[in-house]
């Protein structure tokens, strides 16, 4: 009976979605304000009943009502109930549910949060918005349902949730991921609206931007918790791989930065506004694309996702009515605007300028290295090859170091012209310092200075250097988006330093250890106790004991673990870690290659976690600038403009 | 109304895009559906006779006439689920059950038919997945329809029961063996 209700409130959800697209389009088009009025109403009932279907699968999850069938291949009567409530989105059609309770509840907020727009802006913004979550809501019920049911055959226990997502970093890290993907929905429907109204302006920049950097923000952390969650669940300390799962993140992403930024050329100085406008229909594009690849199984592995033909082609479509037409609307319209090109070259524009190039590129270059794969089997008829980091990297880097050289300078630059080199000649003396600095702290940190790993490090000192001066320097009160740019800019900054430190310094060594062995690594002693059978709620594990001593002082005893999930069929690593600010001791238990021995693989990590604080610390000044007096004084402003109109 | 040209690039990038990702789906879809092998002969395999657990058996052991085969294990709660059906249907049709033993303890799999009974003519077992790879297998159970010729003409995902055997296995089985007489 609940999983019918769930069904049921899909459907009210799509009819009330489809009434949304059609309604305050017609409000538009009639310049009647009752009909245009309807948007608010209509999406607050799309995200009550997209609720009560969401909470209608928790239920079918929690009660392990394995008549249902997408419970039944992704919940056991074993899991643990946090993991219950986490299956919803361990798998496709659930996760699809999530991404569309998602898009329903951004829907909602421009909904409500839309003082500072004009009534037939927001009517069409919310058009739009309807006609995506029309979108996903048909995909939801005819191609990707959850609550299908496999009666009257219903096996009496569920095939248990896929191990690998038996984790913390997987209840939280997909709803974050699709607040950002979906989040990109707003600037893209901001965009379609106003090249549909012919009013590219200044304001429809000053819209964007809170909805912008929220939505970049949550992409943000997404990203940062994936990354975190495959260093310690895969099981061999790795930190970003290149597979296309994080790819398809990874190119929102950069275009959303680039995004964030022109954004702010567009409202400060009407530049750029054209390509803000294309930039945020690729944002949302891309988003799309990354739910096309991990979904559909076009470059996923076969057996990660069973793959049902109607979606991909649903989806497909999907796709080219969408990013197709709105292209199509761009070709047509993105002519609108006449930019006034009125700044030097060494000015805040053509700074964010080359930003935009240098990530748009970088994208471009990911997208290309990961359709390749795919471009080469239809061109070869059939042959596989895989593009892997040695690309990535290769293309990667070079692009990012460029684009860090520019924001050094970032904080002190102007709108309209920078004289760069009073700046550069005032701190002459302290950039020699900070490079000097960094030579000898690196000589500190181990014995090998490498080239490029140095050169990446200055330019993260300076950045961080010209900040904290920029920040001391400063007469004016800080702004909300002054401190959310030096946070962010900080957070970059110190991201770069845990790559390059990690990358370079970290040590490791796959050894075969008896009980009772010891091996020494970067000053840190490890010595092997054996391995023992443990018994979880849902599996069986070996556990091994190792106490780690450092000058004959103990450390920390880890006990890493091989997970044997019976149902499942699954072997997981489970990684033990010592964490400190500076470094991360990581023990993952290998094979067993003997009567007692085991395969270990030991690492020393240093400044690993700085990788992952950097992100966090990116999200939060991007968090930070939507309090930014500038958005809310509008509002007010607006609104007392509105009374007075209403009392006249 | 004046457009520029330069407008248009974006849409024609990504219409060309669609077209090859149009292509790269059709193709990767021929080898993911469940039809992959159909029509196609048994793959060759060398593998130990579960109740022996000497014996060698392999791909011709199985050809000859029309039989099904089936992918299970002690592991798989499904498979406890369609056995009562496996077992109605050694009993009660005239076609052979085959069975490989998936990714599975030999001794614990012994146990399992001697508590369910063994509905098979025999099992191999297939602890390193090997043969199962080959066919493709998602996971257990799995059933395939083989003809006399050893060519596989059906796949059946999932546990097997009632209304899946009259709608969608025994029509073929029927089939194939009036083609044998």
């Amino acid at each position: 009976m609940i999983p019918e209700l769930g069904n049921f409130s899909l459907m009210l959800a799509l009819a009330l979605s489809l009434g949304l697209t059609i309604f305050p389009a017609l409000g538009v088009r009639s310049k009647n304000m009752v009909f245009m009025r309807t948007g608010s109403s209509l999406a607050l009932g799309v995200f009550l009943f997209m609720l009560v279907s969401f909470f209608c699968l928790l239920y079918a999850f929690v009660n392990d009502d394995f008549t249902v069938t997408y419970v039944a291949n992704n919940s056991n009567t074993a899991l643990p109930l946090p993991y219950k409530i986490s299956a919803i989105w361990g798998a496709h059609e659930g996760s699809f549910l999530l991404w569309t309770l998602i898009m329903s509840g951004w829907t909602l907020a421009v909904a409500v949060f839309n003082r500072s727009l004009t009534t037939d802006i927001t009517a069409r913004v919310l058009a739009v918005l309807g006609g995506l979550n029309v979108g996903f809501l048909a995909f939801l019920l005819f191609a990707s349902n959850p609550f299908e049911r496999s009666l009257p055959f219903h096996p009496q226990d569920g095939a248990d949730l896929n191990p690998l997502l038996q984790d913390f970093g997987l209840i939280v890290h997909p709803p974050m991921l699709y607040m950002g993907y979906v989040g990109f929905a707003v600037p893209f429907a901001l965009a379609i609206a106003t090249l549909t109204a012919g009013r590219l302006d200044s304001a429809w920049a000053r819209w964007s931007r809170p909805w912008t950097n929220a939505a970049w923000a949550f992409l943000t952390i997404g990203i940062t918790l994936g990354s975190w969650w495959a260093y310690y669940e895969l099981g061999w300390g790795g930190w970003w791989f290149w597979d296309a799962v994080e790819n398809a993140s990874f190119m929102p992403w950069l275009v959303g930065t680039a995004l964030v930024h022109s954004l702010a050329a567009s409202e400060k100085r009407g530049v750029f506004k054209s390509w803000t406008v294309l930039l945020a229909i690729a944002a949302f594009s891309l988003s799309l694309l990354g739910a096309f690849l991990v979904r559909s199984g076009v470059l996923t592995s076969v057996h990660a996702f069973a793959v049902d033909p109607l979606r991909g082609v649903f989806i497909l479509v999907f796709l080219i009515l969408v990013v197709g037409g709105s292209l199509f609307l761009y070709a047509f319209r993105g002519g609108l605007s006449k930019n006034r090109a009125n700044f030097s070259w060494q000015s805040r524009e053509a700074f964010i300028l080359s930003n935009n190039l240098l990530l748009v590129v970088s994208a471009a270059a990911i997208l290309i290295g990961t359709l390749y794969p795919l471009f080469y089997e239809v061109v070869s008829g059939g042959a596989k090859i895989s593009v892997g980091p040695p690309y990535f990297n290769a293309v990667f880097v070079p692009l990012m170091g460029v684009l860090f050289l520019f924001m050094i300078f970032s904080p002190f630059s102007k709108w309209g012209d920078t004289n760069l080199r009073l700046v550069l000649s005032e701190n002459k003396w302290w950039i020699l310092s900070v490079i000097i600095g960094v030579v000898i702290t690196s000589f500190f940190l181990g014995d090998n200075v490498f080239f490029k790993g140095l050169l990446l490090k200055f330019l993260a000192a300076l950045i961080l250097f010209f900040l904290f001066k920029n920040l001391l320097q400063r007469k004016t009160k800080l702004s909300a988006s002054y401190t959310g740019m030096f946070l962010a800019h900080s957070g970059i900054a110190v991201a770069i330093l845990g790559v390059v430190v990690t990358t370079y310094y970290s040590e490791g060594k796959d050894v075969r250890m008896e009980p009772g062995d010891k091996l020494d690594l970067s000053g840190y002693q490890f010595e092997f106790f054996g391995v023992e059978k443990v018994r979880g709620p849902n599996y069986l594990a070996d556990q091994g004991e190792i106490l780690i001593t450092r000058d004959g002082k103990k450390v920390a005893i880890l006990r890493p673990e091989k997970r044997f999930y019976p149902v499942a069929q699954d072997v997981m690593t489970e990684a033990a870690m010592h964490v400190t600010p500076f470094r991360d001791l990581y023990i993952a238990l290998g094979e067993p290659v003997g009567e007692k021995a085991w395969a270990v693989r030991v690492n020393v990590k240093p400044f690993v976690r700085w990788i992952w604080f950097g992100g966090l610390l990116i999200a939060l000044g991007s968090f930070i600038t939507l309090f930014d007096g500038r958005y809310r004084a509008i509002k007010e402003k607006k609104a007392r403009l509105f009374s007075a109109e209403v009392a006249t | 109304m004046s457009f520029q040209k330069s407008l248009f690039i974006p849409l024609a990038a990504f219409l060309s895009m669609t077209i090859f990702l149009g292509f790269g789906f059709q193709l990767e879809n021929a080898k993911v559906l469940p039809s992959a092998l159909i029509d196609k002969p048994l793959p060759n395999f060398q593998l130990r006779d579960l109740q022996s657990g000497q014996m060698l058996r392999s791909a011709s052991d199985l050809i000859g006439e029309v039989a099904l085969i089936n992918v299970w294990g002690t592991w798989c709660p499904n498979c406890v689920i369609e056995h009562p059906e496996l077992l109605k249907i050694s009993r009660e049709q005239n076609v052979k059950i085959f069975g490989i033993n998936y990714r599975d303890n030999d001794d614990e799999a012994k146990t399992w038919l001697r508590k369910y009974k063994d509905p098979y003519v025999f099992s191999v077992s297939d602890d390193q997945g090997t043969l199962a790879i080959d066919l493709g297998v998602y996971g257990a159970p799995e059933t395939f329809v083989i003809d006399k010729n050893g060519v596989i003409r059906k796949r059946h995902v999932g546990p097997l029961n009632a209304k899946v055997w009259e709608e969608e296995l025994k029509p073929i089985v029927d089939h194939l063996k009036g083609l044998e007489e």
